[in-house]
């Protein structure tokens, strides 16, 4: 049943797949498999957290199922919906057969069994993965997005890996899906919430591990280069920017370098290619002034 | 083990975080699955169950250390357990040295006399900082808690006032200037990596506090015990920290947990102003929308409200007996001005002005604040806040301008020197504004004791709140608007 063997094979696996992960992240996939429990990734935007999800999902060989949250995410989007349209066309398919001379065929209960069956169900992302019977990973993307009163619609789901639909009954997962959450902490989730998840807090990543995310995602790269990277994004990083660089923008940086051809990175071509890690112009006038020209 | 987990979760409860009983049956059974002799795979496990929020991770790991803390003298496994062959090298010069009778004087903490020598020390912590090594460097945070720290068995303390002397007597800023100084003397650097190579050597030497903060930490739990320790040096939490008597450290945590704070309330009340009420029936809109019901107004469409825009006066006082406070207080108010489309910021001691246009210039917090405290003209007399005063003028000044869609905040102490207290003013800013809310950065049990006429006030405010810490700030901004 369990996907993981120990959390160092997690953390093999997941730098197989191109996934740098630390011992904290290794563990905490490695926990949410055996606990049967959601995980809930927390951090600042572009640390990976959305890449977590996915990386699990090529490691274990499953099929990912993505629910985006936004504001105004209700239970048809996320659960399930009928297909009334079709429900419809059922009905007046019914009174037409019933005007064409057929006899009143069928009831009104057959009719209304019939119509709320399966094949007049939508599934959406949630049901789906419920329903699913290969081994799925499920993503609810950006939680924080939605209401208060809609994350009360995952908790169902989360805790018990079921749905109650009232014209169908429960519907009960064959296999537990892993579950990432993730969250840009736009606001606080409530605590029914939070309790039924593992927490992971991913922050902006040590030098050294994202020395080794920059040499696996830009194979081109020299070793000392990425070495310059990472060392110049965390000196950026503890600038007071209004915006500090992410993972994400570390790897374009580096792609750009490669693609430029710089070998070395010295002051004036860092600050030709500022602009591709800082989205601020202050922040840009900042890294250049402190950084770039500060004698010290 | 359960009864340690117990414990533990005892302890986390005790610094205030919130651990259900769920998440404490969600530990024990994690604990289960995790090897238990990989420290850290435990640790990751306990905080994936235990912390739900990333800014109650520090206290999360302090009791951690405390109470998971590698038993024994010297399993190094705090230090990373790397460089084996230095640390037994170093270890045996360490056994083969007898005291130095010289170098005793250099340590008038009386710490123990075993150990290296001054001059070895600082040479065996220069060597770990030039090469990074890590456990070289526990090895160097171990000998210098040996050699300074002077721990005294069976003390009360949680170990401050050990680190401090520890790091007295390694006097790290000047080891850092030594090892730049090496660094530029070896080779021409370039302003930039000039820079890179000192942000290095400043991880390291961070690491290396860290080590001997750990180091102390352990040696005060074989003394005394991890739940007298953990007692000890239990803080608040970065929400609880008291603002008027905020360490630097604290207000620097403080600071960083302003600023998503600030997102978070200005999509809250975003959310708030859009959802509150819909508006009257779009007649057009529904007609539309029912053609794709077979022109069944199944679904009715309404207007959406015109949102109400809150427009906000802030009065802060900025004198010395609330200036960390005031500081903060700027800090929120330069968050609130950048979400908020009509703020009007006023600072006061006993003269009062206007600094709107000085948030709208700055790029950030901490400039718009720096200009604020050097730029603003509100000493009137003497410098002593004058509520007063600062009251009176503010009605002369820009009492019109107060209509009554605007939400007056006022933020001090009420402390006023026993002046007259002008609380007239409030009455009639009462009458004008929608509403008129104090915070007051005191303990709620001080007052109206000695000159704090707070109550004087309060009878014109429609409420006055204590707002000592975050949680209490976020809880009154979530009620507001």
């Amino acid at each position: 049943m369990s996907r993981f063997e120990t959390i160092p094979s997690v953390a093999q696996g997941l730098g197989d797949v191109g996934y740098v992960a630390d011992e904290g992240i290794a563990g905490v996939v490695f926990l949410a498999d055996r606990l049967e429990k959601p995980v809930l990734v927390e951090g600042p935007a572009g640390t990976g957290k959305t890449q977590l999800a996915k990386s699990v999902a090529e490691l274990t060989g499953s099929r990912l199922i993505r629910l985006q949250c936004y504001e105004g995410l209700d239970e048809s989007k996320a659960l399930y919906e009928w297909n009334y349209r079709k429900q419809l066309l059922r009905i007046q398919a019914e009174q037409v057969a019933e005007a064409g001379g057929a006899a009143a065929g069928t009831d009104w209960h057959a009719l209304e069994a019939d119509i709320f069956s399966e094949q007049f169900l939508l599934t959406r992302p949630l049901l789906e993965a419920i329903r699913a019977d290969e081994p799925v990973v499920l993503l609810v993307d950006e939680v924080d997005r939605v209401e208060l009163e809609t994350e009360a619609l995952l908790l169902e789901v989360l805790s018990e890996y079921q749905v109650s639909i009232p014209e169908l009954g429960t519907v009960r997962a064959t296999q537990v899906p892993m579950v990432f959450l993730t969250s840009n902490n736009t606001r606080e989730l409530s605590e029914a919430l939070k309790r039924r998840c593992l927490y992971l807090h991913l922050d902006y990543p040590t030098l050294e591990r994202e020395r080794e995310i920059v040499r696996a995602k830009v194979p081109d790269i020299t070793g000392e280069l990425a070495d310059q990277v990472a060392r110049i994004v965390r000196s950026l990083r503890s600038l007071e920017l209004r915006k500090a660089p992410s993972v994400s923008e570390t790897l374009d940086w580096a792609r750009t370098l490669v693609v430029l051809g710089v070998e070395s990175i010295d002051a004036a071509g860092a600050r030709d290619t500022l602009h591709v890690l800082l989205k601020y112009q202050s922040d840009i006038e900042r890294a250049a002034r402190e950084l770039l020209a500060a004698h010290a | 083990m359960l009864e340690l987990l117990s414990g533990f979760v005892a302890e986390l409860r005790a610094a205030g975080l919130p651990v259900s009983l769920t998440e404490h049956l969600d530990a024990a059974t994690a604990v289960h699955h995790v090897p238990l002799e990989d420290r850290e795979a435990l640790k990751y496990a306990l905080g994936a169950t235990l912390v739900k929020s990333s800014s109650h991770w520090r206290a999360f790991e302090t009791a951690f250390e405390i109470y998971f803390s590698p038993r024994g003298a010297a399993t190094g496994a705090g230090a990373g357990g790397s460089g084996p062959g230095d640390a037994t090298e170093g270890e045996a010069g360490a056994e083969g040295q007898p005291a130095p009778p010289g170098a005793g004087s250099l340590s008038g903490a009386g710490g123990s006399a075993e150990g290296l020598s001054a001059e070895e020390l600082a040479q065996l912590l220069y060597r770990a900082l030039r090469s990074g090594d890590r456990g070289l460097g526990g090895l160097a945070a171990r000998h210098a808690v040996d050699r300074y720290a002077g721990i005294e068995p069976g003390r009360p303390v949680g170990g401050t006032y050990y680190l401090y002397r520890t790091l007295r007597h390694l006097d790290l800023d000047a080891l850092l200037e030594r090892l730049l100084a090496d660094e530029r003397a070896a080779g021409e650097l370039t302003d930039l990596e000039d820079r890179l190579v000192a942000d290095e050597y400043r991880a390291r030497i961070d690491a290396l506090r860290q080590a001997v903060e750990a180091e102390i930490r352990r040696r005060l739990v074989l003394d005394r015990g991890a739940e007298a320790l953990a007692r000890s040096v239990r803080k608040p939490l970065p929400e609880d920290v008291d603002v008027m008597h905020a360490t630097r450290d604290e207000l620097a945590a403080l600071h960083r947990a302003l600023r998503p704070l600030s997102r978070k309330l200005a999509v809250r009340l975003g959310r708030k102003r859009r959802h509150r009420r819909r508006g009257p029936l779009d007649f057009r809109a529904t007609v539309r929308h029912s053609l794709s019901t077979g022109g069944v107004p199944v679904e009715p469409r309404f207007r959406h409200p015109r949102p109400a825009k809150p427009e906000i006066f802030v009065v802060a006082d900025i004198s010395g007996s609330v200036a960390s406070f005031a500081r903060f207080t700027l800090h929120l108010v330069y968050a609130i001005s950048t979400q908020f489309s009509k703020v009007r910021s006023f600072v006061f001691v006993d003269g009062i002005d206007e600094v709107t246009q000085l948030f709208e210039q700055a790029e950030d917090p901490g400039e718009a604040v720096y200009r604020i405290t050097t730029e603003a003209d509100v000493v009137w007399v003497d410098g002593h806040s004058d509520y007063g005063h600062a009251l009176t003028e503010f009605d002369r000044r820009w009492g019109d301008e107060v209509t009554s869609r605007a939400t007056v905040l006022l933020l001090g102490d009420a402390r006023n020197n026993y002046h007259a207290s002008g609380a007239w003013v409030l009455d009639g800013l009462q009458r004008q504004a929608r509403h008129v809310y104090w915070l007051n950065p005191e303990p709620r049990q001080y007052w109206g004791s000695g000159d704090s006429i707070v109550d004087e006030y309060a009878v014109h405010c429609d409420a006055v709140v204590e707002c000592r810490t975050l949680r209490q700030l976020e809880g009154f901004v979530a009620t507001l608007a």
